[in-house]
């Protein structure tokens, strides 16, 4: 994937608005007619460890822009088109943070994506330097939202809802099966993520009536699951939680299958491959009736389902990333629109004041609270006939859950 | 602690995924103890078989197995002549340029497969990837057991190259004498670069064994190639026997850890090892005294 930063020398920069300045003492009438473009910065870690999902990130986001361009720009600042200025966070913080300086120098209205917490937390912070509009594409880390930043805005969900919705679902549908569900065992990646899910998991479960047999921690990259899947088998939980990155999820996944090992269930937290139409295609007996508890398209959207064909047409997976960024940038347009102005500071109060609901989300109408839209929320998938359905919430679902796996 | 139900599975596959370590380091000890250079660009030659395996099966329905037959010439090849004419040459003669040519290939191949394919993971989806052979106290995977078999036959080939053909007295030669070798008549750029091309084939090899199983991204040979350097200090550096026994104990030794001390420090022990073998017995199990 090469880089696509705008080459633009600083003689080049010179001469260009040389010209413009010049052109617009000439012919001033000209210029004012064709609305100046908006820029837009899209900045997302396109190479290095992150870069499969960054390059699925800014796939999402440039279908938005060159779709709300071909539909005539933004209406109240006379059909301005929006140009996108992308940007490589080369998966470090430290790599996002020198995009976000280089982005407003250029003199960017707005900021949109990010993708890790790491990442979002430094670009954030040196976008609020500028008061210059940030929007998180993913970053689901609370603290993201909670330094009392007045450009930062998440219009997906945060770690903390989404941990409570997965519990309170899994809940729910024990419940409905009858409690068939007695005891877990979670299997989580060592960093952050695993363990700080484990750990909750861990604080949260005995209180919901499930008994945690036993937590496996595993590195990234863990070369075998052989051993983990031999624990499993000898403790026979009824459920397994597994919270990994995608490929250790597609090996545990695989090696259970390979030793036969078939709980009740499967269910995971952001699982990495549980709700990923890759694995769904690529191993479809080792995804079957895996649950997840994930971010999520609206499914009843017609409009979700004519940009997941889009995006299935260019070859690539519909994967939370493009729609992610396909949202947030839909959200960036629509302020915008309403702020009838470029001018950071009144981008950053249309924003806040945000009611937007013609997204493909399952939210609601934006409303943000300290930068935190209030309606993002995820949704429980399972994998059901070779396609990933939503199972919860029920306005939303478009299948009924089947728990316990039949054997 | 463990009853033997588990304890037994966790053994065998222990061993299962050490036959697939020895391979790799097998490659790498063979070169080492010829050429006396760690080749660091083991892992990238490993990622790249990987991923050539991975288009065999994907773009022409060649199956892993068979594709070996294909990749190890193909590797073989390219070992060879990444040794003749680009590590040899650019080294002038010393080891350390050597290893820091190797290096510099090993950076060239990650970033020019990344650039060529993405950091995407891909798998293939053999019919035989979740077949299992059920043992009564336990399933062991087919593409597994093929892999433990194949290994074997390979150290057995290779040993058989070694002992019996001029190829293999030459690389013998030139590993325990190099100028009386070559003052013997031997070419020995040519047996560098042979013993180079040998090593590379193992690689090839095992890449076939571990893509029905296992997946591939730009940097997937990595996380193999660190256990091999163990592998080869334990069994000593150079020795074929020592590579293929260090292999079957750092697996063993893998799976018995991460058992019972949790897979996050199960890594640990093979480098515990790693460090004990270096302050006990620096020359490895089977090593030459130095």
């Amino acid at each position: 994937m090469s880089d696509q930063k705008i080459p633009f020398s600083r003689r080049q920069f010179l001469a260009t608005t040389a010209l413009g300045a010049a052109a617009s003492i000439a012919m001033p009438s000209v210029l004012r007619a064709a609305a100046a473009p908006v820029k837009l910065g899209v900045l997302h870690p396109v190479t290095g460890a992150l870069s499969y999902s960054g390059t699925q990130g800014r796939l999402g986001a440039m279908l938005a822009i060159d779709e709300i361009n071909a539909a005539g720009g933004i209406k109240s600042l006379g059909g301005a088109k929006i140009d996108p200025m992308l940007g490589d966070a080369r998966s470090t913080p430290a790599g996002g943070t020198a995009e976000v300086e280089k982005m407003n120098s250029a003199g960017v209205s707005c900021i949109v994506g990010g993708y890790a917490s790491s990442i979002c937390l430094a670009t954030t912070q040196a976008a609020a330097r500028y008061n210059l509009p940030y929007v998180v594409d993913v970053g689901v880390a609370d603290s993201i939202v909670k330094r009392g930043l007045k450009n930062t805005f998440r219009f997906g969900p945060g770690f903390g809802v989404i941990a409570k919705t997965a519990l309170d679902n899994l809940v729910t549908i024990n419940d409905q099966a009858g409690k068939p569900a007695k005891t877990v065992m979670i299997v989580h990646e060592d960093s952050l993520f695993g363990s700080g899910l484990a750990k909750l998991l861990n604080a949260q479960l005995p209180g919901k009536g499930f008994k945690v047999l036993e937590t496996i921690a595993h590195p990234t990259p863990t070369r075998d699951f052989n051993t983990i899947v031999l624990k499993i088998k000898a403790q026979n939980p009824d459920i397994v939680i597994p919270a990994d990155y995608y490929n250790e999820y597609v090996l545990l996944a695989r090696t259970m299958l390979q030793q036969h090992v078939r709980p009740k269930g499967i269910y995971s937290v952001l699982g990495g491959a549980a709700s990923s139409y890759k694995f769904v295609k690529e191993f479809p007996e080792a995804a079957k009736g895996i649950m997840d508890c994930n971010h999520w398209f609206n499914p009843l959207s017609a409009k979700a389902q004519a940009l997941k064909k889009q995006v299935e047409a260019k070859g690539q997976f519909f994967t939370y990333e493009v729609y992610l960024n396909y949202s947030a940038i839909g959200l960036v347009a629509d302020a915008l629109e309403r702020a009838a102005s470029a001018d950071r500071a009144k981008l950053i109060a249309a924003l806040a004041s945000s009611t937007w609901s013609g997204h493909i989300m399952p939210y609601g109408p934006t409303k943000f609270v300290n930068g935190q839209n209030q309606g993002a929320a995820p949704c429980n998938t399972q994998v059901q006939d070779n396609d990933i359905k939503v199972i919860m919430p029920p306005k939303f679902a478009n299948a009924k859950p089947i728990f316990p796996m039949p054997a | 602690m463990f009853s033997p139900t588990i304890l037994i599975p966790a053994i065998i596959n222990g061993l299962l995924t050490g036959a697939v370590y020895a391979l790799i380091a097998l490659g790498l000890t063979l070169i080492y103890g010829v050429l006396h250079i760690i080749n660091f660009a083991h892992g990238a030659l490993l990622t790249a078989a990987m991923f050539a395996a991975y288009f065999a099966y994907h773009q022409l329905g060649i199956d892993p197995y068979v594709a070996a037959f294909i990749l190890a010439p193909a590797f073989f090849a390219l070992g060879y002549g990444l040794q003749r004419f680009i590590i040899g040459p650019a080294s002038h003669g010393d080891d350390r340029n050597m290893l820091l040519v190797t290096l510099g290939l090993a950076v060239i191949i990650e970033n020019a497969l990344l650039y060529a394919f993405r950091a995407d993971t891909r798998t293939i989806d053999v019919p035989y990837a979740f077949q299992s052979i059920d043992f009564g106290f336990t399933f062991l995977a087919v593409p597994r057991v093929i892999g433990f078999v194949a290994v074997f036959v390979v150290a057995l080939v290779l040993w058989l190259i070694m002992s019996f053909t001029d190829t293999g007295r030459a690389i013998r030669a030139v590993a325990k004498e190099k100028l009386g070798a070559e003052l013997a008549g031997i070419d020995v750029a040519h047996v560098y670069a042979m013993t180079f091309g040998l090593g590379t084939a193992c690689v090839a090899i095992a890449a076939c064994l571990l893509i029905p199983t296992y997946y591939v991204n730009p940097s997937a040979g990595n996380a193999f190639v660190l256990v091999a350097f163990t592998i080869v200090v334990l069994g000593g550096m150079g020795s074929v026997p020592g590579a293929l026994i260090g292999g079957l104990v750092i697996g063993v030794v893998e799976s018995l850890s991460s058992l019972f001390f949790g897979e996050s420090l199960g890594q640990m022990g093979i480098f515990l090892i790693f460090i004990a073998v270096l302050l006990v017995r620096p020359r490895g199990l089977f090593g030459a005294q130095a």
